[in-house]
């Protein structure tokens, strides 16, 4: 499945949605697909500040385990709560209702150091 | 197939059976518990189901019914070592002198029980090269986490607090990483080479004065014998690191080389793997850690301490011309890991099975165990893929990647259709570098012709597979169950029964 | 032995291998072959194995003697059933149920040895079981640990001495550091300082055990629980004699949310100290964080009910380094013998056998303590065992019982200095009225004797 256009990406496979200094965040199509089922996301607490690129969570399938890394740094304003009642949202809507974490962006340059969607694409395809 | 029988009808929960009031009389009625405590300590209900004597048995026995064991048929569960636990074990165990034997008992008068561990001690330490064992730990988990808390112990009293660093192939049991982190310790993971071993090279790349531990399985859990363990062993202590060996994989060279020969200083036992105590489900296990000579003062407490008894008569057996006691006072000791001394009853049966073999008998266990895998090997070999296909010790691993490319058919596929065959599954997808794992290990206690039935089914599950895939994507089909649906268990959690009334859990 | 393999047999096998001979076949590099004899015990036929171990065994004469031992041990009667069925082959001889399609049954007793301990202990969820009670409290406080990211824990000084030792050991692997709380005159835990000491949320876990290592029912203040609840602090229960569990209120009653304990009790023997069956069990929020095997009820592909190993990506296997503990075995054999025991026991029997041993203690305590000499230490409320201070030395004592085939009592000098005068005693519902008698007179003589031994 082709990678929305409008959407940033890290290697690690999550993808990130600017609007003004809120970034919300959720893994990515291509990663839920190779986790298979997924049973449980584990994310941070609001009000958590975190950093650029740093493990803030998991994402459990059945029997795969796999760490969550956030491609801003800021401040978590609000988390999918109804992800621990519908993990399967992420399987689903990968993109729209499966999205993990709201962050209030400290440093809007970071942006620059993540990747396109075709940059992803290309990575996913080597 | 076999029709279905009665077994398959679901079996209701033992809290959906019974009535209140339908008691067995093991012990008098006994007054209301008013009479001897405040109300406020004692509790509003008891909501646990009576049931009579003869629908518990019956309860019990079909769910026995519905339960693959050893006994059941071939296991060749891949680094569990499934082999025979023969029943006079059980029998020494459950002597009442045995059995029911009160661990705050005084030294004096259970100097039979400090003797049998005093035994199996001393035979294992010989057995396997150590200085000596502590046969506290529970299991081979525990055993591990017991052994690096030696090692961070002595690090400590060396004054080395900077070595935090515990290397692991990545062909290691997955207790191995989690071991080290329980501890403290953080994981550095080793690749294995094109031969499936760990390289000196790639292991000298790691080493340093943070080196805390070098954690190694041999044979490997590919079932191949590291035999550049004694330079490996070289390198780590050149640093100044120790060298632990995890015994999961000692059914494979038990009496035919030691690890204290190779160059470990820390090791552990399953002797529920290797010395036929049963595996009862899961557990209970015995995970003795053996330690070299300078780590002797670190084991765990209590230890079995002995001395001479003067007034033995002199033509006794060695061990019974000695006294024993528990030993609490090891000033270096990292303390007790356990509520009491040892899994007692354990040791009797690991002790038992020592006396039926000897020396010898036990060399020619490991002999047969590695002969039985060969066997197996080459047969299997015949119709799948042996990733790193040279002599093996007593397991080893196959791959069903070319057969999945083919078919679709994958291991859990194969697995499961030697379900339907009356074999139990090998280990499957694991060690995890190789894909679509399947790792077999038939243990010495399997005939030949039982090996050669065994190949058969899975050489005919193999032919089907080619030619009708969907006849083995379908297994099994005469279990009590069909597949199971994983993914609902554990994204919806339901973990326990409720009574009547209660919330259930979503 | 136990190999099946005729000569002819290892013959054919070595030749489709294409080696040789077994020699061959096993070889090891030259630098790590054996060059030492083993000194091992003798190979024995099995009659002989037979007469060996009833040799140790007749040495082991604190077996047949009258004991009032207890303190995280405990002898009660055991059905035969028990053992008829525990020891089928099936159950014996299973390994951890991976393959869940031939594992229904296991699977269906662990869900009920489960639900037992849940319905016992009051709280939501538990798990497949732990090694024994002593390893549960360390995992136990290393839940709380995690959820709360503290590295200090409460632990009142009336906790299971042994415990204590081995969640210290835990503790060092850890660098988590353990405070205690100190022992009120009543013998229960002096908690007027809990409120106060939570206060700062410093502390991951306050922990009480009940009934207490001197017997005595312990239990978190209301006032002193809400304070820890406040402070995200985690109340933990550790109940070492889980019988007590058939009559006492239970640790969700006083705020617990984490309870963890040893069921040795419910039908496991002595055995000098195992295997033993510890228990983990929690409120719901703590689901993720609990240790080892969980058993979970679901449907198979035709959507029959089925069991299976469940939210296995907690454990070592998969996480690793990151799991929530290292544990990969559970003691499930153990277990099993506790859920049939409890099976054929019911709610009835259960309170039978607690009333029993609430009955036999009091009888106990009042003859021993009507003995000029000794003395009841404490007057809390206990549940099958208690402490008595001696005005003789207690090893002296309990030496002088020994010569009379009594095993007295656990002596307390060597866990708490304070009360080196004194020891554990403990009844049960097998200690019988001649026993007691017995003891008594035994104690009297002791007790006026000029001289002992």
């Amino acid at each position: 499945m082709a990678q929305p256009e409008h959407l940033l990406y890290t290697k690690e496979h999550e993808w990130v949605k600017l609007d003004g200094d809120i970034a919300t965040i959720g893994i990515t199509d291509h990663a839920q697909h190779s986790l298979g089922d997924i049973v449980y996301v584990e994310l941070p607490k609001v009000g958590r500040h975190i950093e650029q690129f740093a493990n803030i969570g998991v994402v459990e399938s059945v029997k795969a385990v796999s760490d969550l890394f956030t491609p801003v740094s800021g401040e978590v304003t609000e988390v999918n709560a109804e992800l621990d009642a519908d993990p399967a949202a992420v399987n689903r809507d990968a993109y729209g209702a499966g999205w993990f974490i709201k962050v209030k962006m400290s440093d809007p340059a970071e942006q620059k150091k993540l990747l396109s969607a075709a940059e992803y694409e290309r990575l996913n395809a080597e | 197939m076999p029709p279905r029988s009665s077994d398959h009808c679901a079996a209701p929960l033992i809290f959906e059976q019974g009535a209140l009031g339908r008691a067995n009389r093991y012990v008098e009625s006994g007054k209301p518990l008013e009479t001897f405590l405040p109300h406020r300590l004692l509790r509003d209900d008891l909501p646990l189901p009576d049931n009579s004597e003869l629908d518990v048995v019956r309860h019990f026995t079909r769910l026995s019914h519905r339960t693959f064991g050893i006994d059941t048929g071939f296991y060749p569960l891949g680094s569990c070592t499934m082999k025979y636990n023969p029943r006079v074990n059980d029998a020494m165990a459950n002597l009442p002198g045995m059995r029911d034997l009160h661990p705050w008992t005084d030294d004096a008068l259970a100097q039979g029980a400090l003797q049998v561990m005093y035994e199996l001690e001393r035979s294992l330490s010989s057995l396997f090269g150590m200085a000596a064992f502590s046969l506290n730990p529970s299991a081979g988990a525990h055993a591990e986490l017991t052994a690096l808390l030696i090692a961070k112990r002595y690090f400590k009293e060396l004054g080395q607090t900077r070595r935090d660093k515990v290397i692991v192939p990545d062909t290691a049991h997955g207790t191995n990483p989690a071991s080290a982190a329980m501890c403290g310790f953080k994981v550095i993971s080793l690749p294995s080479d094109a031969r499936g071993r760990v390289s000196l090279a790639e292991i000298e790349k790691v080493l340093g004065d943070d080196t805390a531990v070098c954690m190694m399985t041999n044979p490997n859990t590919l079932g191949l014998f590291e035999d550049d363990i004694r330079r490996i062993a070289a390198a780590v202590h050149a640093v100044g690191g120790l060298m632990y060996y995890d015994g999961a994989n000692a059914n494979a060279l038990m009496g035919n080389a030691r690890p204290g020969d190779m160059g470990f200083d820390l090791m552990h036992l399953n002797l529920h793997k290797t010395f036929t105590i049963p595996h009862g489900g899961g557990g209970a296990g015995h995970g003795p850690v053996g330690v070299a000579a300078h780590l002797v003062e670190y084991l765990p407490t209590p230890v079995v301490a002995w001395q001479a008894d003067p007034d033995a008569d002199p033509s006794l057996a060695p061990s019974d011309r000695l006294r024993f006691r528990l030993d609490f006072d090891r000033p270096k000791s990292v303390g007790p890991v356990r509520s009491f001394w040892s899994n007692f009853a354990h040791a009797v049966r690991a002790l038992s099975y020592i006396y039926a073999n000897g020396a010898q008998g036990l060399t020619k266990v490991s002999q047969l165990a590695v002969l039985n895998a060969n066997y197996l090997r080459v047969k299997i070999g015949e119709f799948l893929d042996i990733p790193y296909d040279e002599p093996c010790r007593h397991e080893f691993v196959a791959s069903a990647a070319g057969l999945k490319k083919r078919t679709g058919v994958r291991a859990l596929d194969l697995a499961k259709a030697l379900l339907d065959r009356g074999y139990h599954a090998p280990t499957i997808y694991f060690p995890l570098l190789v894909p679509e794992c399947l790792m077999f290990e038939p243990t010495e206690t399997e005939s030949k012709e039982t090996l050669d039935g065994f190949v058969a089914a899975l050489r005919e599950i193999v032919q089907t597979a080619e030619r009708d895939p969907e006849a083995v994507l379908a297994a099994p089909v005469t279990t009590v169950v069909g597949r199971i649906d994983e993914t609902r268990a554990a994204r919806y959690p339901n973990l326990r029964w409720r009574p009547r009334g209660e919330a259930l859990q979503r | 032995m136990y190999t099946p393999h005729t000569q002819a047999d290892i013959a054919a096998m070595l030749e489709t291998i294409g080696v040789a001979s077994l020699d061959d076949l096993i070889r090891v590099p030259d630098d790590v072959a054996l060059k030492v004899p083993l000194d091992i015990v003798p190979a024995l036929p099995e009659y002989q194995i037979a007469r060996r171990f009833a040799h140790f065994a007749e040495k082991n004469s604190g077996a047949r003697a009258t004991s009032f031992l207890g303190a995280g041990a405990y002898r009660h009667y055991v059905p035969p059933a028990v053992a008829a069925l525990a020891m089928r082959g099936e159950f014996l001889t299973a390994y951890t149920p991976y393959q869940a399609e031939v594992s229904q049954g296991y699977l269906q007793t662990i869900y009920e040895w489960q639900t037992y301990i849940c319905l016992l202990t009051g709280m939501d969820i538990a798990n497949a079981s732990v090694y024994d009670g002593a390893t549960a409290l360390a995992e136990g406080a290393i839940m709380a640990i995690n959820e709360t990211g503290r590295t200090r824990l409460l632990v009142s000084r009336a906790v299971n001495p042994n415990y204590r030792a081995v969640l210290q050991t835990y503790c060092s692997g850890l660098d988590v550091a353990i405070d205690e709380l100190p022992i009120a005159a009543d013998g229960g835990t002096d908690c007027s300082g809990v409120a106060a000491a939570v206060a700062d949320k410093n502390y991951a876990a306050v922990i009480l055990q009940s009934p207490n290592f001197f017997g005595v029912v312990d239990t978190l203040p209301k006032a002193a629980g809400q304070a820890a609840l406040a402070s995200e602090t985690v109340p933990i229960a550790v109940i070492a004699e889980a019988m007590a569990l058939g009559a006492l209120a239970t640790p969700a009653s006083w705020d617990a949310q984490i309870v963890v304990g040893e069921a040795q009790s419910f039908g496991n023997a002595l055995a000098y100290g195992g295997p033993y069956v510890g228990f983990i069990a929690a409120t719901e929020k703590h689901l993720r964080r609990i240790p080892g095997r969980l058993v979970g009820k679901t449907v198979d592909k035709h959507g029959e009910p089925a069991f299976t190993l469940t939210l296995q990506a907690r454990e070592q296997h998969i996480r690793r380094e990151r799991a929530t503990s290292n544990i990969c075995s559970n003691q499930a054999h153990c277990a099993l013998i506790a859920t049939i025991y409890l099976a054929l026991l019911g709610s009835t029997g259960l309170r039978d056998v607690a009333a029993l041993n609430l009955e036999r203690s009091r009888e106990l305590a009042s003859a021993v303590g009507g003995i000029d000499g000794c003395e009841l230490r404490f007057n809390g409320p206990f549940f099958n065992e208690f402490v008595v201070r001696l005005r003789r030395p207690v090893e002296e004592v309990l030496a002088a019982l020994r010569t009379r085939h009594i095993l007295g009592g656990v002596p307390l000098g060597r866990f708490y200095p304070e009360y080196a005068d004194s020891m554990v005693m403990t009844a049960t519902e097998l200690t019988t009225t001649g026993e007691i008698a017995s003891l008594t007179a035994a104690l009297k003589e002791i007790m006026h004797a000029p001289a002992l031994v």
